[in-house]
C-alpha cells in the first residue's frame, strides 16, 4: 500500500496547492534555461547561416561577432585565389535603428554581395537582392512586410522590402536585415552630400571607403580548414578564424555574461524552491508525527516511514516541475525573445529539482526517525 | 528465571525496574515488577496518575527499555539485565497488538487500509491483506464501514476498527491503553465483549489500562500499581 500516495488523496487540495506554487517557481526557471538556450540560438543562427568554413578578418582580432574588424574589399579575391578555396564573400556588419509601422526597430544589417557567400540562407517570403541598391531582405521579427518602404542611414535613404526570413535574429535578439554590400558599406561611411558632389566634381570616388569587416569562406571538399586558415595567417598576414571557434567566441565573450546573469537567476530560484519544499514537506511530516508514531509503534520499519516523506518530496518536486515545463512550453511563444527548451535542459534541471527534492527532506526525515512510537500512547 | 508455575504465560516480568532521571533527579517509574499474564487472560492494570501504568505498558510493548529485570513475551526472551532484543518492531508486528485511548487510526487510510496496512507491514500480500482486513472488520461489526475514511465514523465504530487493526497479525498479546475512556457505557460494554471474544478465541493475553471503574468487573484479574510497585494483585472481581 502506498501510503505516500494515499496521504496526498487525503490532502489534495493541499497538495495541489503545493504543486501549483511551486510549479509557477520552477516554470520560471525552465524558463531561464528557454531564454539562455533562446539567445545562444539566436545568436548563433547568423554566423551559421551562410555555413563557411572560414572567417577572415583583421589581423589579430577574433571576428565581427566578438571585436571590430576592418579588412580592405579586395581582400576577398585574394582569398577566392588561394588553393583549397572554393567560394569566397565579402561581408560588413552594423547595427541601424529606424521605424516599422510606426514602431522604432533595430536591426543588425549585413551587406553581402548577391550572388556570393553571404546572403540570407532561407527566403520565407519574398526573393532575394536583385538590385544594386536600395533592396532590403528583412527578418519578419522586425514588423516589416513585403513591399514596405524603410529609411535607413543619417540621410534617410528609402529602401524596399523585397523579401523576408523568418528567425534571423542576433545575439541581442535584434532582426537581421541583408543589404547590398555597397548599401551597408554607404550605411556604415555615409558621406554628406555636399562632399559627395565635391568629390564627384574633382573625380574621385565618393565613397571614402571600401573597407569591409570580414570575408566569409567556403572550403572544397575534403581541404582541412586549420591548413588554409595557416596559409592564410601566414601569407595574406589576416586572421583566419574556423567557424567553430566563431562560434567559441561568439558564446564565450558575446553571450557568456548573459549565461552567467541567468544561472545566478536560476540557482537563486532553485534554491528559494528547495526552502519551500523543505518547508512544506517539514510541515506535512509535522502534521503527520502522531500518524508515524503509530506507525512505528505497530511496528513500521524507517525506510517505510522514510519512503513515505522522500515519495511525497519528490511527487511534489516532480509535479511542480512538470507543470512549470508545461506551462513554459505554453507561455513560450509570448515572450518576446526566442525561449527554447532543450530536451538535454530539462533532464538536467529534472534531475537538480529530484536532488534538490531529496536534500529537502532530510529534515523532514530527521524529524520522523527520532519520533519516540510511545507518542502513539499518549491520548 | 521464569516462574515455572505459569509458564505458558505470554507475558513473563521478572524485578522489571525502570527510572527516568538520575540524581537528584531521578523517578523511579517501576521497581521490581514481577508478574506475569496466561493465554485468554484479561488483566485489568489500574492505579493513580503517576503510578507508572504507560510505563509498565511501554516497557511490555518494547517502546522504553527497562534498567534492570527480566522479560519474556510469547516465548521469546526481550530483556534480560540490561540486554535488550534489537529487532522490537518486528517483534511488535508479530507479537503485540496496541489498542490506544483514542482511536489513532491514520486519517489517509480508511478502515479497511488501516487494518490492511499493518498485515502488509508483516509481509502479507496486498490482495490477502485486504480480504482478511474486511473479515476482521466484519467479525467487529464494522463490515459496513469499510471504506470509510476514520473522519467518518463514530467513537465506537472508529474504536473497533483501531481493534481490528490490533488483531490484524493475530497478536498473542494485546495492550489496550484505556480503550474504553472516549466511550459511553453501552459501547464500553461492546469493546470489553469483542475483548473477552479476542482472548477467547485467540488464546491472546490481555492487559488494560483503566480508570473507568465500570469496566472493572470485566477482568480476569486486576494489577494494582503504586509509586511504581505492585501493591496488590486481585483475583476477578
Amino acid at each position: 500500500m502506498n501510503l505516500a500516495l494515499r496521504d496526498i488523496r487525503h490532502n489534495l487540495f493541499r497538495f495541489t496547492l503545493t504543486v501549483v506554487g511551486l510549479g509557477l517557481l520552477l516554470g520560471i526557471v525552465v524558463a531561464m534555461a528557454g531564454i539562455y538556450e533562446g539567445a545562444l540560438e539566436d545568436a548563433l543562427r547568423l554566423p551559421r547561416a551562410s555555413h563557411p568554413d572560414l572567417w577572415v578578418v583583421q589581423p589579430r582580432t577574433m571576428g565581427p561577432f566578438a571585436e571590430p574588424s576592418r579588412i580592405p574589399r579586395d581582400t576577398r579575391e585574394l582569398v577566392r585565389r588561394m588553393p583549397g578555396v572554393s567560394e569566397a564573400g565579402a561581408v560588413a556588419f552594423q547595427t541601424v535603428q529606424t521605424t516599422a509601422q510606426g514602431r522604432p526597430v533595430r536591426f543588425l544589417v549585413q551587406g553581402y554581395e548577391p550572388g556570393r557567400i553571404g546572403g540570407p540562407e532561407v527566403i520565407e517570403a519574398g526573393h532575394g537582392i536583385t538590385e544594386s541598391h536600395y533592396q532590403i531582405v528583412a527578418d519578419a521579427s522586425s514588423g516589416l512586410n513585403l513591399g514596405d518602404q524603410v529609411a535607413l542611414g543619417p540621410y534617410r535613404d528609402t529602401y524596399t522590402v523585397v523579401g523576408l526570413t523568418q528567425g534571423m535574429v542576433d545575439s541581442a535578439g535584434n532582426p537581421v536585415a541583408w543589404l547590398t554590400l555597397l548599401d551597408a558599406q554607404a550605411l556604415q561611411f555615409p558621406v554628406p552630400p555636399a562632399l559627395e558632389r565635391r568629390e564627384k566634381a574633382v573625380g574621385r570616388n565618393a565613397i571614402p571607403t571600401a573597407d569591409i569587416n570580414a570575408v566569409l569562406v567556403r572550403l572544397q571538399p575534403g581541404v582541412d580548414a586549420t591548413t588554409v586558415a595557416g596559409e592564410i595567417e601566414r601569407w595574406k598576414h589576416l586572421s583566419a578564424v574556423p567557424q567553430s571557434m566563431e562560434e567559441t567566441y561568439l558564446t564565450k565573450f558575446v553571450i557568456e555574461k548573459m549565461q552567467r546573469q541567468l544561472g545566478m537567476f536560476m540557482a537563486i530560484l532553485i534554491v528559494v524552491s528547495a526552502v519551500i519544499i523543505s518547508l512544506i514537506i517539514y510541515t506535512l511530516t509535522m502534521d503527520k508525527l502522531k500518524s508515524i508514531a503509530t506507525l512505528k509503534l505497530v511496528g513500521a520499519p524507517d525506510r517505510i516511514i522514510v519512503g513515505l516523506i522522500l515519495q511525497q518530496a519528490l511527487i511534489v518536486g516532480a509535479g511542480g516541475f512538470w507543470l512549470g515545463v508545461a506551462l513554459t512550453g505554453a507561455t513560450k511563444d509570448y515572450f518576446p525573445r526566442r525561449v527554447l527548451l532543450v530536451p538535454g535542459d530539462v533532464a538536467a534541471l529534472f534531475m537538480v529539482t529530484v536532488v534538490v527534492c531529496l536534500l529537502a527532506s532530510v529534515f523532514a526525515v530527521r524529524a520522523a526517525v527520532k519520533v519516540d512510537p510511545a507518542r502513539a500512547l499518549i491520548g | 528465571m521464569p516462574d515455572t508455575s505459569r509458564s505458558n504465560a505470554l507475558v513473563e516480568l521478572r524485578t522489571i525496574s525502570k527510572h527516568f532521571g538520575e540524581g537528584a533527579a531521578r523517578v523511579d517509574a517501576l521497581s521490581g515488577v514481577t508478574t506475569s499474564v496466561l493465554p485468554g487472560e484479561i488483566v485489568g492494570l489500574l492505579g493513580p496518575s503517576g503510578s507508572g501504568k504507560s510505563t509498565l505498558l511501554n516497557v511490555i510493548g518494547c517502546v522504553t527499555e527497562p534498567n534492570t529485570g527480566w522479560m519474556r513475551l510469547d516465548g521469546e526472551t526481550v530483556y534480560d539485565d540490561r540486554w535488550m532484543r534489537r529487532d522490537l518492531r518486528r517483534l511488535r508486528l508479530e507479537k503485540i497488538g496496541f489498542i490506544f485511548q483514542t482511536p489513532n487510526l491514520l486519517p489517509f487510510l480508511n478502515s479497511t487500509e488501516n487494518v490492511a496496512e499493518v498485515m502488509e507491514l508483516a509481509g502479507t500480500s496486498s490482495r490477502a491483506a485486504r480480504d482478511r482486513a474486511r473479515e476482521q472488520l466484519d467479525y467487529l461489526g464494522v463490515g459496513h464501514r469499510m471504506a470509510a475514511m476514520p473522519s467518518m465514523l463514530s467513537g465506537g465504530e472508529a474504536q473497533r476498527v483501531a481493534i481490528a487493526r490490533a488483531l490484524a497479525n493475530g497478536p498473542r498479546i494485546i495492550l489496550a491503553d484505556e480503550p474504553t475512556a472516549a466511550l459511553d457505557s453501552e459501547r464500553a460494554a461492546v469493546v470489553m465483549d469483542l475483548l473477552r471474544r479476542v482472548a477467547t478465541d485467540q488464546q491472546a493475553a490481555i492487559i488494560v489500562v483503566t480508570h473507568d471503574s465500570k469496566i472493572f468487573d470485566r477482568f480476569d484479574r486486576i494489577l494494582s500499581l503504586r509509586d511504581g510497585r505492585l501493591a496488590a494483585a486481585n483475583g476477578a472481581a
